[in-house]
């Protein structure tokens, strides 16, 4: 997902080749992660898409199936990636997430640590944040999910910036090494005041509403000059003489927006404090 | 704190001050905020007392000062937050009692406090410690007792702020650069709330060694934070219409070591945009060079270095402090942010195409800038687009979807309440920001 060795530069100025992890963008609603196999197919809706004919292309090329029906195949990042992974819990979004890495004011090479990993979509983020130095250090107390989190970092090709423990953070507190090692704290846990004697404790609620934009057709009156909005054909239009009652209408597009009407409403508190200065 | 010194150089340690290094002081929980340039000469106003910020060098960040009057006159001294820690503890026992008093005693006539100015000059004379002239205030307030435990405490943080007002010195990172400008003076960095910013370098999937194309007009704060998320790994390009680069005094404020100063540069959108054949480039190089002094010379102007408050006329001036750099910051200085980007590494980006965009320019049309921006980009390249209005948001939005430039466009209004956490009292501050502009983001695609 990211391109650690500065050689490489950017990972997808690259070709896609055998083995890439890729986001299949159907619609904005309908991704999904896929790792290039060649010989493999991809089956969907619209057709069947052939791994083989994918090779070799720039990401964010347009590929078509059997059918004629297409796909985007995107580069992984951690925006899409909180998109279409697994959710094994509930997880964090965008909003939140990019809140959580600027006030805890991570950087390339700081050490983060982390509890509960979860699904790991906070996890994605502050591994970008920390690379290619820094490391994140997480811990869930649920052996399964830490399995299938590692399985996940390996695949986003993120696992040398992540170490996954199995521990109950809340009960047991972080590992005794890490004392005056880390530069954030995350914590996702039921009773998290247990953690941390803490100074300029501040809470907030934090979110996304998204618009809906459309082509629209507004009727619109030509006589006068105020409503022209969007670009009317400025032949045709005529020139009402002043107590004209004859009121002529034409229709231009406009794009328009609107929120969506379904939203996440909420998603949590976010709670930040800051170490005591000893 | 393993692995920060890569964000500094190696000299310093960025969780301590140091001679010549940029500070925010926050006084009296956010009343004020001042960003200050450290040094023995560097003067603070705080009330009617002029103190030295000399006690500040070589502190922690995160610690808190009061002033203290001395023989010498007024002066900064280290707070130990660890009795206030255990003051917060007691109060916060306050709400589990029960609860009799309320206000229908409390008369306003301004004959509750017996102290007069004159006593509490006195006071000062003899060496009295704020701490101790709020405790006399609130020993001979007639109405202190009366009130509810809740209205004592704001009566004693509302006497400990003038009599005995503290200092918190503060990292200058994007972060609270951002809050600060935000609170004292937002429409110059186009009113970009902390979220909105913190979200457009989300989007735009910024990181160390990714090559991000910017168009800043919000006084270099956004250049800054994304050099801040890449560490000096990679470039961060300002890009600018026209012949003049945009002002980023700003990046100054980041304690910025050489790695990250060499790390931002400047390219004309005529440059970049121009193809590979000779002549339409250098006319791009030409204007560049030009405009990149005419650009910097708002920068040195000499300002006038120790002194800044909010109530002052002239923010711009205030905001830096550029006098008394000390030699170890001066020798950094050699490298200046924002250097014209050299001909290969424009190259570079014309042969690759930026790994993302991030647009943040108040007073220019979104459409007008993208429609040139977005083929600079490599292909599946995120970008995000922050406008105060929503419609030319609209506009742009529904042009890229008829010119078929990208997919996964979607407008996002980020919204923040900050909370009152309390035992029972628990609820929305009252004041916050309704508004955090619009966000436009999307991913480029292929256009072969």
């Amino acid at each position: 997902m990211l391109a650690i060795d500065p050689e490489k530069k950017l990972s997808f100025t690259r070709r896609i080749s055998d083995g890439d992890l890729v986001i299949i963008y159907e619609r904005h609603d309908s991704m999904k992660a896929v790792r290039v196999c060649d010989g493999s197919v991809l089956q969907n809706r619209f057709g069947v898409f052939k791994h083989s004919d994918w090779i070799g292309k720039p990401f964010g090329t347009k590929v078509f199936s059997n059918k004629g029906g297409f796909i985007y195949l995107l580069a992984p990042t951690p925006e899409l990636w909180t998109l279409v992974l697994s959710h094994r819990t509930q997880i964090l979004y965008i909003a939140d997430i990019s809140f959580v890495i600027m006030y805890l004011e991570i950087v390339p090479g700081c050490v983060v640590l982390e509890s509960g990993t979860g699904s790991g979509s906070l996890t994605t983020s502050l591994a970008r944040a920390v690379a290619p130095k820094g490391h994140v250090y997480t811990f869930d107390f649920h052996e399964q999910r830490a399995a299938s989190a590692r399985g996940d970092l390996e695949k986003t090709g993120l696992s040398s910036l992540v170490t996954v423990g199995v521990r109950d953070i809340q009960g047991e507190g972080f590992p005794d090494e890490f004392a005056g090692m880390v530069d954030s704290v995350f914590l996702d846990l039921p009773q998290p005041w247990l953690a941390i004697p803490s100074a300029d404790i501040r809470t907030f609620e934090i979110l996304l509403r998204a618009y809906e934009v459309r082509e629209g057709t507004m009727e619109g009156c030509k006589g006068d000059d105020g409503v022209s909005i969007g670009a009317l054909p400025r032949k045709r239009r005529q020139r009402s003489s002043e107590g004209s009652n004859v009121q002529e209408f034409q229709r231009s597009s406009i794009a328009m927006a609107r929120p969506c009407a379904e939203a996440k409403g909420h998603t949590g508190y976010l709670t930040f404090a800051r170490l005591k200065c000893s | 704190m393993a692995g920060t010194n890569n964000q500094i150089d190696s000299v310093q340690n960025p969780r301590m001050t140091w001679e010549g290094c940029s500070v925010l002081l926050d006084i009296n929980d956010g009343d004020r905020l001042v960003f200050a340039r450290l040094s023995a000469a560097a003067k603070l106003k705080i009330g009617n007392k002029n103190c030295s910020l000399q006690p500040l060098i070589g502190c922690s960040f995160g610690s808190v000062f009061r002033v203290e009057t001395g023989i010498g006159g007024p002066y900064l001294s280290r707070f130990n937050p660890s009795s206030e820690g255990n003051n917060d503890k007691e109060n916060n026992g306050f709400q589990s009692k029960e609860e009799s008093r309320d206000n229908r005693a409390l008369v306003d006539d301004n004959k509750a406090q017996s102290l007069t100015g004159e006593d509490i000059d006195a006071m000062r004379r003899e060496g009295a410690t704020g701490d101790e002239i709020v405790e006399a205030l609130i020993a001979n307030s007639a109405t202190f007792e009366k009130k509810t435990l809740f209205s004592q405490e704001k009566y004693r943080i509302k006497k400990q702020k003038k009599y005995a007002p503290k200092v918190l010195l503060r990292r200058p990172l994007a972060r609270s650069i951002c809050e600060a400008y935000f609170k004292k003076y937002p429409a110059r960095i186009g009113f970009l709330r902390v979220d909105t910013l913190s979200l457009l370098l989300s989007m735009a999937n910024v990181f160390a060694n990714s090559e991000v194309l910017v168009v800043d007009m919000v006084g270099g704060l956004l250049t800054g934070a994304v050099a801040e998320r890449m560490g000096g790994m990679g470039h961060v390009c300002s890009t600018y219409a026209g012949n003049a680069p945009y002002p980023m005094e700003i990046v100054r404020i980041f304690n910025f070591g050489i790695d990250i100063c060499k790390s931002i540069l400047r390219s004309s959108l005529d440059s970049l945009s121009s193809s590979k054949n000779g002549t339409s480039k250098q006319i791009g190089e030409h204007d560049d060079s030009l405009s990149v002094e005419g650009g910097l010379k708002d920068q040195t102007s000499p300002v006038c270095p120790e002194e800044i408050c909010d109530e002052s006329e002239n923010g711009k001036s205030n905001i830096l402090l550029e006098d008394s750099l000390s030699p170890v910051i001066r020798s950094c200085k050699s490298v200046k942010a924002g250097e014209k980007a050299p001909e290969e590494v424009v190259k570079l980006w014309k042969e690759n195409g930026f790994s993302s965009l991030i647009v943040a320019a108040p007073d220019l049309d979104p459409w007008s800038l993208v429609k040139d921006l977005l083929p600079l980009l490599a292909s599946s390249a995120t970008f995000a687009i922050y406008h105060q209005f929503l419609q030319p948001l609209a506009t742009c939005m529904h042009n890229l979807q008829l010119e078929k430039m990208a997919i996964g466009l979607q407008i996002s209004e980020p919204w923040l309440r900050e909370y009152q956490v309390l035992p029972s009292r628990t609820h929305p501050c009252m004041q916050m920001s309704a508004f955090g502009g619009y966000i436009l983001s999307g991913t480029k695609i292929c256009n072969v």
